[in-house]
């Protein structure tokens, strides 16, 4: 076994992550909303404008870390989906449920800021792209996995449901993140890889960096308040603990 | 900085309704999730406690 002294199964619990994630909310939610107004003023005060693009570029400081957002947080989700289905562990589900919101809105909102931008640079709101495409898709993938959860009473079987829908579902992440090599599209190639130099000046990918570390700390601060009411939750549920009575269904209503 | 003057900021180059609505509803979209948690957290511990 372990030779580190630490019992880690000590903080699976959801009794030791209630305390845990309520003592790390607060930092993570300071830290996002510094950085993202950082990353404001960079991007609105520092970054020069676009030659071709004009001022309308300056979307991208929203668009793209919200689109990365909603790729990152879905695969989280499907992690977090199959570490419960293979160690059937409850907390696991609830980092998955929790997830799935947030996810969900960073999806509309790269929908929507990406339909913003291209209105001045392409001329359309909406072209059915297959960048667009696949991320409609997995806006729909998250509406999916919240109304099947919600659709199904019984919380373990819940869990498991809609942890499948979410593992296979990942195979559209690749598909939108390589959409844009794969097929001829109108929406623009990746502004930063690994592999390759930015194509844009330093100062817009800086803001856009920053601005992107703001939102994961967004999101670390609401999936773990959520989590906390997901935890509050399910404690009430009596199908916690020992096998409730008809009674005490009835008292818990 | 590249602004003379708040207008011209606001103008965005001649694209502010495009820039402005962006941030606009991604602030509502964030500010809101961060109420309705904050709501739901609320709730489902009155209900707990009452229990």
């Amino acid at each position: 076994m372990s030779t580190t002294g630490i019992n880690w199964f000590k903080y699976s619990s959801p009794q030791a992550i209630y305390p845990l994630a309520g003592r790390m909310i607060p930092w993570f939610a300071a830290v996002a909303v510094g950085v993202i107004a950082i990353g404001l003023y960079i991007g609105f005060f520092v970054a020069p404008t676009d030659a071709t693009q004009g001022d309308a570029y300056r979307i991208i400081f929203v668009h793209v870390p919200a689109a990365w957002m909603s790729m990152f947080l879905y695969v989280i989700m499907a992690i977090w989906a199959g570490i419960g289905l293979g160690l059937n562990a409850r907390p696991s589900f609830m980092m998955a449920q929790a997830i799935a919101p947030t996810g969900a809105m960073f999806t509309f909102l790269a929908l929507f800021t990406g339909s913003m931008w291209g209105k001045p640079t392409w001329g359309a709101w909406w072209v059915w792209d297959a960048r667009l495409t696949s991320e409609l898709i997995l806006l729909f993938q998250y509406i999916g996995i919240i109304l099947l959860r919600s659709s199904i009473d019984d919380l373990r079987r819940a869990d498991r449901a809609s942890a499948v829908l979410a593992l296979v579902g990942v195979i559209n992440v690749p598909i939108i993140y390589f959409s844009v090599k794969w097929w001829n599209t109108l929406h623009q190639g990746a502004s930063v890889t690994i592999t390759a130099a930015p194509t844009m000046a330093g100062s817009m990918v800086t803001a856009m960096l920053i601005m992107m570390v703001g939102f994961w700390m967004y999101s670390f601060a609401v999936t773990l308040a959520r989590m906390r009411c997901v935890i509050v939750e399910r404690e009430r549920q009596p199908s916690w603990g020992k096998p409730a009575s008809i009674p005490d269904v009835v008292e818990a209503r | 900085m590249q602004w003379g003057s708040v207008a011209e900021f606001l103008a965005m180059g001649g694209y502010g309704l495009y820039v402005w609505p962006s941030f606009g509803v991604a602030a509502l979209c964030m500010g809101g999730e961060v109420i309705a948690v904050w709501r739901r957290h609320a709730a489902a511990s009155e209900s707990h406690d009452e229990s």
